[in-house]
């Protein structure tokens, strides 16, 4: 289980200051959910912990990044987004395999060079209840089972960090839970940083709830909600705090509007891409 | 054969206005010949045309098979190493802005009287627009999947043969179709300026003779081998591609 800390992180798009000094810490073999309305960074965080991001005349960033075992974060956190990122040319089954093919010497290995792997990847597929659907293309299967996959390629990977931002945003509500009760039960006694817009995801996913918030931005004391996750849906506790939570990114919501034009709103994503 | 009909409907819809402008206004052969006067050549000197035909189809594909070969070096280079882009991109807009046909007399002067001068004109042709569409492709691969590579600690060749190339093909395959429909301009042009072989020989020692109906028949051949390569080209590519769904 592994401690990740980020120290002294600050982030300036062109002349504004998004955020500065900001500390984040993430205890080990935890979900930290985070949450913050759009354009207040927290993808900039997540990229920033993930080691995806690069110098560019508009945007500013520098932090400082440390495990608590001493040794870099660098290749041992995985690494899921908002879109699935399936190769649409690779099956599901290929596409698991990814970070195989991408690491081994020879460029045109073949499946039975991988074999172990591959026995491997099948596992997990079908635990995932994707075992029929190993060798469709990604535009064969339904956004949940895309995502899923996705899930398949981070646990394949087996690291013991994992960054996900927004993995479920694009999925329906029902899809949504069944991929939030999977993703909680594979991914337990890793450590876990989750962005997301939704606070009901936050509180049932969480073991620390954080929210990000202000300009520049700070983060709100860690939330910490009762129970272990993946919660129950009916804890009436879960919806008074996501209810609490909804009140007060929709206050973030009207104090960011007014204090900033909407129209000069960066979205740093794609300022850095 | 729902989406053959039409073309089909309007070909021989063009074929019989032809034969009835030729035949109401009674132009002579020597400015245009009638469809069916063409179509009697065709089968009277299939054996002459065939022959002719199979030279010029030999230079395109040879063309074709070194163009794009040349093409994909070209855009891989431009890709990986960022001084050669430098130096390269200017000398890629020289070949293209000179005219091939003010080209092809130096080339046969080079090259020789045979294949070869053709086939390097044609190849003029064909290597840009593939190493142009190669390379917008490869410029343009789509973030997320780089990102994802890198977290996987990808090697960088790797990402280049797995990711960036495969989700180049879309954009290379516009490329190709492109260089399928315009390699006989480069192989004729070369025909043109000197050879003893050809449909643009044919062509040009129809014309000097007023047989105009033969070089309407080697016209003919040579769209019809156009045409037939590009839907060949086409199928192979949406095949290849058949993960791809446009926007």
């Amino acid at each position: 289980m592994l401690d990740i800390h980020l120290q002294a992180a600050s982030l300036t798009y062109g002349s504004r200051c998004v955020f500065d000094k900001l500390d984040l810490s993430l205890p080990g073999g935890h979900w930290t959910c985070m949450l913050g309305s759009s354009g207040v960074g927290k993808t900039t965080l997540i990229r920033m912990l993930a080691g995806l991001m690069a110098d560019s005349d508009t945007v500013r960033y520098q932090g400082q990044v440390s495990c608590g075992d001493g040794k870099p974060l660098q290749g041992r956190c995985a690494w899921m987004a908002q879109q699935d990122s399936l190769l649409p040319w690779c099956s599901a089954l290929d596409n698991v395999l990814l970070g195989e093919r991408l690491r081994h010497g020879r460029l045109w290995c073949t499946r039975s060079a991988l074999s172990e792997q591959r026995d491997r990847a099948m596992v997990l597929l079908q635990e995932l209840g994707l075992a029929d659907l190993a060798e469709r293309l990604p535009h064969q299967l339904s956004g949940g089972q895309r995502q899923r996959v996705a899930l398949a390629r981070t646990l394949m990977e087996n690291r013991p960090v994992v960054l996900m931002d927004e993995p479920f945003a694009a999925l329906d509500a029902i899809t949504r839970l069944r991929l939030q009760d999977m993703a909680a039960r594979m991914l337990e006694g890793r450590t876990v940083l989750l962005i997301t817009h939704d606070p009901l995801e936050a509180v049932r996913l969480g073991h620390q709830v954080l929210e990000l918030r202000g300009r520049p931005a700070r983060l709100a004391p860690p939330l910490v909600p009762p129970g272990l996750p993946p919660r129950p849906l009916d804890d009436p506790r879960l919806l008074a705090l996501q209810g609490q939570l909804l009140a007060q990114l929709r206050e973030d919501s009207i104090h960011n509007e007014q204090g900033l034009d909407s129209n000069d709103r960066p979205d740093i994503r794609e300022a850095d891409a | 054969m729902k989406g053959w009909s039409r073309p089909l409907l309007a070909i021989t819809g063009l074929l019989l206005l032809w034969q009835l402008v030729v035949t109401g206004l009674s132009v002579p052969e020597y400015i245009l010949p009638a469809p069916v006067a063409v179509l009697a050549r065709l089968y009277t000197d299939a054996g002459l045309l065939w022959s002719h035909a199979l030279v010029t189809l030999a230079e395109m594909l040879m063309a074709l098979v070194l163009g794009v070969g040349l093409g994909l070096v070209t855009a891989l280079c431009l890709l990986s190493c960022t001084r050669l882009r430098i130096w390269l991109l200017p000398l890629l807009l020289l070949t293209q802005a000179m005219p091939l046909f003010a080209l092809a007399p130096l080339l046969m002067l080079w090259l020789g009287y045979g294949m070869a001068s053709k086939v390097a004109a044609a190849v003029l042709m064909v290597f840009f627009p593939v190493t142009n569409s190669f390379y917008d492709g490869l410029r343009h691969t789509n973030r997320d999947w780089l990102d994802l590579a890198s977290t996987l600690n990808a090697r960088s060749r790797a990402t280049l043969m797995l990711v960036r190339c495969p989700a180049a093909l879309p954009s290379l395959a516009s490329g190709l179709r492109t260089a399928v429909v315009i390699v006989p301009i480069g192989a004729v042009a070369g025909e043109w300026v000197g050879s003893s072989a050809g449909l643009g020989y044919l062509m040009m020692q129809a014309n000097a003779r007023l047989w105009v109906d033969l070089l309407f028949a080697a016209l003919f051949l040579l769209a019809l081998c156009t045409v037939a390569l590009y839907y060949l080209t086409d199928w192979w590519l949406r095949r290849l591609i058949s993960w791809h769904k446009p926007s």
